[in-house]
C-alpha cells in the first residue's frame, strides 16, 4: 500500500481505511485508522483556530472548526513550520459561499496572518532617537528609510482595526463601514497593530518598498505625516537610513 | 554560535519538554529538570520572542532539539529547505542532542502534521537509512531515531521494529530516542509484551529515553486502543515499564512530553521528580 493511498484516505472520512492495515487478528484496520485521521484533522484544526482567534470569534467556534476541516482538505500545509500556516484562507474565505455575507472576513484573516509574520520576524535595533532630527530636511527628503522585518501593512477598504480591536481588547464594535489601514509594528517583541491615519498607506508602502521619502510623499497626496513618523518612530520601525544616490 | 561546550551532553537526569509559559518557572528554579527539550520547528522563525527565549534557555541549559516534521520514513525525497532550516538551528544552537521519528508525515508536498507509520520491510529499511545518512550529512551531526507509537499492523511488515530500529543504527551510525511510553501504547494495541520489547532492546544505542501520557480507547471489536496523547500524567505501567528499562540501561537522560492541556509548571516538575527517584535508585 502507497502513502499516497494512505493520504488519500486521511484526507477523506469517506474513504474506508485503506487494504493491507489490520488489526492483531488480520481484520480490517477500522477505528485503528481513524486515530490517524482524527489526529491529522484535530492537530490542524487547532493550527488554524490558533492563527485566527478573531476569525473564529466572527463565524462562532463551531462553525469555525467545521470550517476548519473543509479548508484543510483543500488546502494542507505545505511546510513542517506551522506557524505560518494558513496562509491560503483569506482567498479560501473570499471564495466559501457559507461566509458571503461577511465580505471583510478575509481582510481581518490578512491582518490575523500579517500579526503572525509580525511576531516571528527577525530582530533590528531603531535608529537612536534624533537620528532623523540631526538632518537637514532636504536629506530627510532625499533618504530611504529600512523598516524593521516585522513591519506590516494591511490596507482594507473594511474598519478591520476596529474589528480586530472590539474582538481582542472588547473596544467598542464598529458601527460604520469605514475603510481602514493597519500598520503592524513590533517594539520588542509583541507585534501591535495600529491604526494608520488617513491616506497614509501609500506613503507607508512606498517606504517599504525601498522609495525615498521625497517619491513616498509624492505618492501619498494628503495625510497626517508627522502623526505617522510619530508612529514609526514610537514603534522602533525606522532602522535604517540611507541617504547616498 | 552560542557557547555551549560545558553542555554538549544531555545529562543521565530528567528533562521536560520546553512550553513558552514555563519560562519564568524555569529562570526561576528549574529543578529537579536538568535540562529542556523544543520541538524544532517551533523556533523556525527569523526572530522575535521564541528565539529570545531560546537564547535565554540555552545559556542556562543543556537543549536537545527534537524534530517533529523530517518525514524520515517518506516514500518522496527529503524536504531541502527543512534540512537547511534544521542545519541553521543546530549550527547557532549547538544543543546537546538533535533526535526524530521514525515516522512520515508528508506527501506530495503536503505536511499533514501526525507521525504517520510505516511498515518494516527491506525496502522501508533501505529508504529510513538513506533518509538518515541524508540528515546526517546535512545537520552535520549524529541524531537519534525514535520508535513509534503504532495503533495497526502492516501485512506486508515482515521485519521485526527491534530488527529494523537496530539494523538502521548498524547502517547509518545513528542513535536511538526509546519513548517508553510508544512501547507501551505500540505493544497493547499490538498485543504483544512490552516487557520483552524492554528486555530486547538495544539499549547500549540509547541516548535519551521519553516519557508521556497517552489516553485510552476501544478498536472496532472492544478491544483496548491506546493513543499517545502527550496531554496527561504517565501511567503507573509505564512507570514501572521505565523502571525496569533503567535498572537494565542504567541512568538514562529521561524527558517528560506533555504537549496538550500543558500543566502549571509544578505539576511538571513533580512528574520530573518522579524519574529522578527512579534514576537515582540505581545511581546510588
Amino acid at each position: 500500500m502507497s502513502q499516497a493511498e494512505f493520504r488519500a484516505a486521511l484526507l477523506d472520512p469517506g474513504r474506508p481505511a485503506p487494504a493491507g492495515l489490520t488489526d492483531p487478528d488480520g481484520r480490517p484496520a477500522g477505528r485503528r485508522f481513524d486515530v490517524y485521521r482524527n489526529n491529522v484533522t484535530v492537530s490542524l484544526t487547532e493550527a488554524l483556530r490558533q492563527a485566527f482567534p478573531v476569525v473564529r470569534k466572527l463565524v462562532g467556534d463551531e462553525f469555525f472548526t467545521a470550517m476548519a476541516r473543509e479548508h484543510l482538505r483543500a488546502h494542507p500545509p505545505t511546510s513542517p513550520v506551522l506557524m505560518f500556516y494558513g496562509r491560503a484562507m483569506p482567498a479560501f474565505l473570499e471564495t466559501f459561499p457559507p461566509v458571503g455575507q461577511l465580505p471583510y472576513l478575509a481582510d481581518v484573516a490578512r491582518l490575523e496572518l500579517a500579526l503572525r509574520e509580525s511576531y516571528h520576524a527577525a530582530d533590528a535595533a531603531a535608529l537612536p532617537p534624533g537620528a532623523l532630527q540631526d538632518l537637514a530636511p532636504e536629506a530627510v527628503l532625499a533618504a530611504r528609510f529600512t523598516l524593521a522585518p516585522a513591519v506590516r501593512l494591511v490596507a482594507s477598504r473594511w474598519p478591520v482595526h476596529a474589528i480586530w480591536s472590539a474582538n481582542m481588547r472588547g473596544t467598542p464594535v464598529p458601527t460604520a463601514a469605514d475603510a481602514q489601514d493597519v500598520l503592524i509594528l513590533r517594539p520588542q517583541f509583541d507585534a501591535e497593530p495600529l491604526l494608520l491615519p488617513i491616506g497614509a498607506a501609500p506613503f507607508v508602502a512606498a517606504l517599504l518598498a525601498g522609495r525615498t521619502v521625497a517619491e513616498a510623499l509624492e505618492a501619498a497626496p494628503a495625510f497626517d505625516l508627522t502623526a505617522t513618523l510619530g508612529l514609526l518612530i514610537g514603534g522602533n520601525a525606522i532602522t535604517g537610513l540611507s541617504t547616498g544616490d | 554560535m552560542l557557547d555551549r561546550t560545558a553542555m554538549d551532553r544531555l545529562p543521565a537526569r530528567p528533562g521536560v519538554g520546553y512550553k513558552p509559559q514555563h519560562f519564568s518557572n524555569i529562570l526561576a528554579d528549574a529543578a529537579p529538570v536538568a535540562w529542556l527539550e523544543i520541538h524544532a520547528e517551533n523556533y523556525m522563525g527569523e526572530g522575535g520572542r521564541p528565539l529570545a527565549q531560546l537564547r535565554a534557555l540555552a545559556e542556562r541549559f543543556p537543549l536537545s532539539v527534537h524534530g517533529v516534521g523530517l518525514s524520515i520514513g517518506g516514500e518522496g525525497p527529503l524536504d531541502r529547505d527543512h534540512l537547511a532550516r534544521l542545519h541553521r538551528l543546530c549550527g547557532w544552537l549547538n544543543p546537546a542532542s538533535f533526535s526524530e521519528h521514525l515516522a512520515w508525515s508528508t506527501h506530495d508536498a503536503a505536511f499533514l502534521n501526525d507521525l504517520l507509520p510505516l511498515p518494516y520491510t527491506e525496502a522501508t529499511l533501505a529508504r529510513v537509512a538513506d533518509h538518515i545518512d541524508q540528515v546526517q550529512d546535512h545537520v552535520g551531526r549524529r541524531m537519534l531515531l525514535e520508535n513509534p507509537s503504532v495503533y495497526l499492523d502492516f501485512t506486508e511488515t515482515n521485519l521485526d521494529e527491534i530488527d529494523f530500529l537496530t539494523e538502521v543504527v548498524k547502517r547509518t551510525g545513528c542513535g536511538l530516542l526509546l519513548d517508553v511510553n510508544n512501547v507501551f501504547v505500540s505493544c497493547t494495541n499490538r498485543r504483544t509484551d512490552p516487557e520483552d520489547y524492554i528486555d530486547r532492546f538495544p539499549h547500549d544505542l540509547v541516548g535519551e529515553i521519553h516519557l508521556g501520557g497517552h489516553d485510552e480507547d476501544r478498536d472496532d471489536t472492544g478491544a483496548p486502543l491506546l493513543i499517545d496523547a502527550h496531554g496527561s500524567e504517565v501511567t503507573d505501567p509505564v512507570w514501572q515499564l521505565y523502571a525496569r528499562t533503567i535498572r537494565r540501561a542504567g541512568p538514562r537522560p529521561t524527558l517528560i512530553e506533555w504537549d496538550n492541556d500543558v500543566p502549571d509548571w509544578p505539576v511538571l516538575a513533580a512528574e520530573a521528580t518522579r524519574a529522578a527517584r527512579i534514576l537515582d535508585r540505581v545511581t546510588a
